[in-house]
C-alpha cells in the first residue's frame, strides 16, 4: 500500500531515534530534499469538470502519471489548472484509487475503455482492488475470448481469399475443414454422411429378428445371419468408403502428428479397425467371443457425426469442462451407494428368503433407488430396511440434482457462446464492407477535389464552388500530402489513386465521396458517416431534382459543409456504368450541376444511385 | 438382536428429521438461535477522537499547518482513530521488508503508548512525534532511553539492551553481505555498556546514557538526521 508507506514514513524515519544511541559509526546525513511545508491544493479539470485534491494525496503513488512529474506537461499555465481531455467519470475512480488506495472497476462501463483510461494514468490493472478483482478479471477474459473467436474466424477464413500458389494438399486440407468452399468438398460432405448412416442403421438392422418366408420352423434369425452376404459389401463399401477419407485426411493435414492425435482421427480409426481385425483373424470358436465385441466397436461410427453436426461437438466439448462437476457427481454418488448399501444389507439381513445377499448385491438396490428408477426386483421387508430405503430415495435425488445445474449452465454458456459467434461472423463482413467503403472515402475526396480544380493555382473566384473552399485544415493538409507524394513520383497526376482504389469500391465512393469528405474531417467514425450519409439523402433529394442548377448549388452548399445530394432512385440495371467518370470535365473547375447516371454492381448497401453533385 | 438395533436406529433418525421439519415451520424453537443474532450486530469500530487542534499545538511543537497534514494522513490510514499493536506491526514491517521488524515494532509501540493502554491515538503519535523530530538533544535522548528501558524502571539490564539489540538484528534479515554472526548482538551489547556504563554496575541509568551519549561525537552528529523530516 503505496498511500500508507507515503503517510508513515515521517513516523518510520523519527523511529530511527532508537538506533542513534546504538550505532557505532556515524549515521549518514539525511537527504536535503526539504518535504513542503504547506500542502496546497491542486485543481485537475478532466473535460471541464474540476476534481481538486491535496498535492500530498497524488505525490502517494509517484510511479503514475499523476504523481510524477509527467502531469507538468497537462499543466494550464492560464487557468493554474491541470487539463485532461479525458473521461470525467473514469477519473472519478482513478482519483479515489489515490485517496483511497483501492482501484475499483465500475460496472457500468466497457471494460476496455477502463483499461485505456488506466493505461492513460499509469496505472497497472493488478491494482484493481480485491473487491471488484474477479469481475473485472471475468470480463476481461469474456472481451478476450469474444476478440480471439473473431480473430479465429477471419483467419480460418470462410472467405475464398486463398493464396494462389497453393499446393493440392492445402486445397484439399481447406476442402475438407469448410465444405462450403468448393462443390465437391460439399459433395464429399454429404455422401461420407450418408455412409455414416447407412452403416449405423446397417449395424442396426442386422440383429432385427427377419422371418423366412419359407421355414415355418423354431427360431427366427437375426437379418444378418440371414443375409450374410449382403450385409457383408454394405460394410466393406462403407469401411473402404471410410478407409479412403482417413487416408486422404492424412494426406492433406498439415500437422500429421496433430492430426494423428486429434480426437476425430481417433474416432475414424477405431470405427474402420474392427473390420480389418475381423478380416485378420480367422473365424474359429476361441476368438469369435472378441470378434463379436469389436462388432460393438462398430458403434463408434455414428461418433463420426459430429464433423458433421456442431450441437454434437459443443455437447462434447461442454462435457469436457465440466469434467470436475462431473468427476464430484461421481464420487458423491459413489459414497451414498456404499452407504446405503451397506445400511441396507445389514437391515435385511435377518430375513430368510431376501434378495440382499451381499452389499455389492445391495450396490444395485441403491442406484436403482437413487436414481429414483425403482425396478422393484429387489425389495426390502423389514421395517428398518423401508425406512433406510425411502431416506435413501430422497437422498438420490438431492445428490444428483446438485451437480447438474452447473453441467446445464456450462452448456448454456458454450452453446450460446458459439451462436454469438456464428452471427458475428455473418455480420462481420457487412461490418467490415462499410468500414472499407467510408475509409476509402478520404482518398476519393482527393480525387474529386482534384477534379474540381482545386490543385490548379489560379483561383478562380466565385465561379469555383464555395464548397470546395470550406474544407478544413486537416482535409487540406492531407490533400496537400496526397499532392507532394504524387509529385514525387514521375508518374502523372491521377494515376497514383486511380490505381491504389479498387474499381468497385472507386466508383461507389466517388459518388459519395462528396459527402463522406465533409465528415472525414477528424473523425473516423464509420457509422456516423453512412448515418450522415442517409440523412442527406432524404431531405435534399425531392428538392434539388427541381430545383434549377444555380439554386441547387446553393442549396447543396448552405450548410458549411461540402455535401452533395444524393438521391436513390431505383435505376434499371441496364444502365452501363460510367467508365469515364474520372477524367471528365470537372477540370475547368466551371460551376453546374451534373446529372450522373451510375449503377453500382456491388452486392449490398446502396444498390443503385444517381447522383447530384455540385462542382 | 441386530434387527431390533437397527430398528432403534431407523427410529431415532425418523424422529430426528421429524424435530427438523417442525423447527422449520417455526414450532419448535431450540433455544441456541437467539444468543447468535446479537454477535452478528456487534459493532467493530470504536471512534477516536482526538482534542482539539489548539491544544495539540500547546502540547507538542507543531504548527497548525503540520498537525493538519499529520492527521490527514493519520486519519486517512485508521479511520478509527487509534492504532492497535497489530496494525503497527504490520505498518512499520512495510518498511523493511527484508527482516523481521515485528520485536522491535513492539517495543516502538510501547514507546509510544505513553499511557498503557493497548492503543496508539493521534496525540500519542504526535507527542512522540514532537519529541523525536522538534525535541531538543536531552529530549530525544530521553526518549531513546524511554525505549530501551523495557520495564520502566529508569535502568536497563543488559538483558533488555541484548533483546532491543536482537530486535534491531533481526530487522536487518538473514541475507546480508557479510553474514552477521549469531555473537554480534551479545558482542554489541557488550561494547555498549562498555562504553554507557560508568561505574560498571551492570546497569546503565538515564544520566549515565545522557552524559555518554552527550560526550560522543558520532552521535551529537547524527541528531541531524531529525531536522527536516516533517
Amino acid at each position: 500500500m503505496a498511500a500508507g508507506l507515503a503517510t508513515w514514513l515521517p513516523f518510520a524515519r523519527a523511529a530511527a531515534v532508537g538506533w542513534l544511541p546504538l550505532a557505532q559509526q556515524p549515521l549518514p546525513p539525511a537527504p536535503g530534499v526539504k518535504a513542503s511545508r504547506g500542502d496546497e491544493v491542486l485543481v485537475v479539470n478532466v473535460s471541464g469538470r474540476r476534481f481538486e485534491t491535496w498535492k500530498n494525496t497524488l505525490d502517494r503513488y509517484p510511479d503514475t502519471l499523476l504523481g510524477s512529474s509527467e502531469k507538468e506537461f497537462f499543466y494550464d499555465a492560464d487557468s493554474g489548472e491541470y487539463f485532461f481531455d479525458r473521461d470525467p467519470d473514469m477519473f472519478r475512480h482513478v482519483l479515489n484509487f489515490y485517496r483511497t488506495g483501492r482501484l475499483h472497476c465500475p460496472r457500468q462501463e466497457c471494460i476496455q475503455a477502463f483499461d485505456e483510461e488506466l493505461a492513460f494514468y499509469g496505472l497497472v490493472p493488478e491494482l484493481v482492488g480485491d473487491c471488484c478483482l474477479e469481475e473485472y478479471r471475468d470480463r476481461k477474459k469474456e472481451n478476450a475470448e469474444r476478440l480471439a473467436e473473431d480473430e479465429e474466424a477471419e483467419q480460418a477464413g470462410d472467405g475464398p481469399a486463398l493464396p494462389a500458389g497453393s499446393s493440392l494438399r492445402q486445397r484439399l486440407w481447406r476442402a475438407f475443414e469448410n465444405p462450403h468452399t468448393s462443390t465437391a468438398a460439399l459433395v464429399f460432405y454429404y455422401v461420407t454422411g450418408f455412409f455414416i448412416a447407412v452403416s449405423v442403421i446397417a449395424n442396426v438392422v442386422e440383429t432385427i429378428p427377419c422371418r423366412g418366408s419359407a421355414r415355418r420352423s423354431s427360431r427366427e434369425q437375426p437379418c444378418g445371419e440371414r443375409f450374410p452376404q449382403a450385409f457383408f459389401c454394405m460394410d466393406t463399401a462403407c469401411v473402404l468408403i471410410f478407409t479412403g477419407e482417413y487416408l486422404l485426411r492424412l494426406f492433406a493435414a498439415p500437422s500429421r502428428c496433430r492430426f494423428l492425435r486429434s480426437v476425430m482421427s481417433l474416432i475414424d480409426v477405431v470405427a474402420i479397425l474392427p473390420y480389418y481385425i475381423g478380416l485378420l483373424v480367422p473365424k474359429n470358436d476361441d476368438v469369435s467371443g472378441a470378434f463379436v465385441t469389436l462388432r460393438v466397436f462398430r458403434v463408434f461410427r455414428i461418433f463420426k457425426f459430429s464433423r458433421h453436426s456442431q450441437g454434437l461437438r459443443i455437447l462434447g466439448y461442454t462435457l469436457k469442462s465440466c469434467a470436475s462437476e462431473l468427476g464430484f457427481l461421481l464420487f458423491s454418488l459413489t459414497m451414498a451407494i456404499i452407504i446405503f448399501a451397506t445400511v441396507m444389507f445389514y437391515a435385511e439381513k435377518g430375513t430368510n428368503k431376501t434378495n440382499f445377499t451381499s452389499i455389492p448385491a445391495a450396490f444395485w438396490y441403491t442406484i436403482v433407488t437413487m436414481t429414483t428408477l425403482g425396478y422393484g426386483d429387489m425389495v426390502p421387508s423389514t421395517i428398518a430396511g423401508k425406512i433406510f430405503g425411502s431416506i435413501c430415495s430422497l437422498s438420490g435425488v438431492l445428490v444428483i440434482a446438485l451437480p447438474v445445474p452447473v453441467i446445464v449452465s456450462n452448456f448454456s454458456r458454450i452453446y450460446h457462446q458459439n451462436q454469438r459467434a456464428d452471427k458475428r461472423r455473418a455480420q462481420q463482413k457487412v461490418r467490415l464492407a462499410r468500414i472499407r467503403l467510408a475509409k476509402s472515402g478520404t482518398t476519393n475526396a482527393f480525387l474529386q477535389y482534384k477534379q474540381n480544380g482545386g490543385l490548379e493555382d489560379s483561383g478562380s473566384g466565385e465561379e469555383q464552388a464555395l464548397c470546395v473552399r470550406n474544407r478544413s485544415a486537416f482535409e487540406q493538409q492531407h490533400h496537400h500530402l496526397l499532392h507532394c507524394l504524387e509529385k514525387t513520383t514521375p508518374v502523372g497526376p491521377g494515376s497514383l489513386l486511380s490505381s491504389c482504389c479498387p474499381r468497385r469500391a472507386k466508383r461507389r465512393a466517388i459518388r459519395l465521396a462528396n459527402s463522406t469528405a465533409s465528415v472525414s474531417r477528424g473523425s473516423m467514425q464509420e457509422l456516423d458517416m453512412l448515418a450522415g450519409l442517409r440523412r442527406s439523402h432524404a431531405p435534399q433529394s425531392r428538392s434539388s431534382l427541381n430545383a434549377k442548377p444555380h439554386d441547387s448549388l446553393d442549396l447543396n452548399c448552405d450548410s458549411r459543409d461540402f455535401v452533395a445530394a444524393i438521391i436513390s432512385i431505383p435505376t434499371p440495371p441496364a444502365n452501363t456504368p460510367d467508365e469515364s467518370q474520372p477524367s471528365s470535365p470537372g477540370g475547368g473547375g466551371r460551376a453546374g450541376s451534373t446529372l450522373r447516371n451510375s449503377s453500382l454492381g456491388t452486392p449490398c448497401l446502396f444498390p443503385e444511385t444517381v447522383k447530384i453533385s455540385s462542382l | 438382536m441386530n434387527l431390533e438395533g437397527l430398528e432403534m436406529v431407523a427410529v431415532l433418525v425418523v424422529l430426528a428429521l421429524f424435530v427438523k421439519v417442525l423447527e422449520q415451520f417455526g414450532l419448535f424453537e431450540p433455544v441456541s438461535l437467539e444468543d447468535s443474532v446479537d454477535d452478528e450486530f456487534e459493532l467493530s469500530t470504536v471512534c477516536h477522537r482526538p482534542e482539539g487542534l489548539e491544544q495539540l499545538q500547546e502540547q507538542t511543537k507543531f504548527t497548525r499547518k503540520e498537525l493538519q497534514v499529520l492527521y490527514r494522513g493519520f486519519k486517512n490510514e485508521c479511520p478509527s482513530g487509534i492504532v492497535n499493536e497489530e496494525n503497527f506491526k504490520q505498518i512499520y514491517s512495510q518498511f523493511f521488508p527484508q527482516g523481521d521488524s515485528s520485536t522491535y515494532a513492539t517495543f516502538l509501540f510501547n514507546a509510544f503508548d505513553t499511557n498503557h493502554d493497548g492503543s496508539v491515538s493521534f496525540e500519542d503519535f504526535v507527542a512522540g512525534l514532537s519529541v523525536i523530530l522538534r525535541g531538543t538533544v536531552d529530549d530525544r535522548l530521553n526518549w531513546a532511553f524511554n525505549l530501551y528501558d523495557l520495564n520502566k524502571d529508569g535502568c536497563i539490564t543488559k538483558e533488555e539492551m541484548l533483546d532491543i539489540m536482537k530486535s534491531i538484528y533481526d530487522m536487518m534479515g538473514k541475507y546480508t553481505y557479510p553474514a552477521l554472526r549469531e555473537e554480534a548482538p551479545r558482542e554489541h551489547v557488550e561494547s555498549f555498556f562498555q562504553k554507557m556504563d560508568r561505574n560498571k554496575d551492570g546497569v546503565v541509568t538515564i544520566e549515565e546514557f545522557i552524559e555518554s551519549c552527550q560526550k560522543d561525537e558520532n552521535i551529537m552528529r547524527s541528531m541531524q538526521l531529525f531536522d527536516n523530516v516533517i
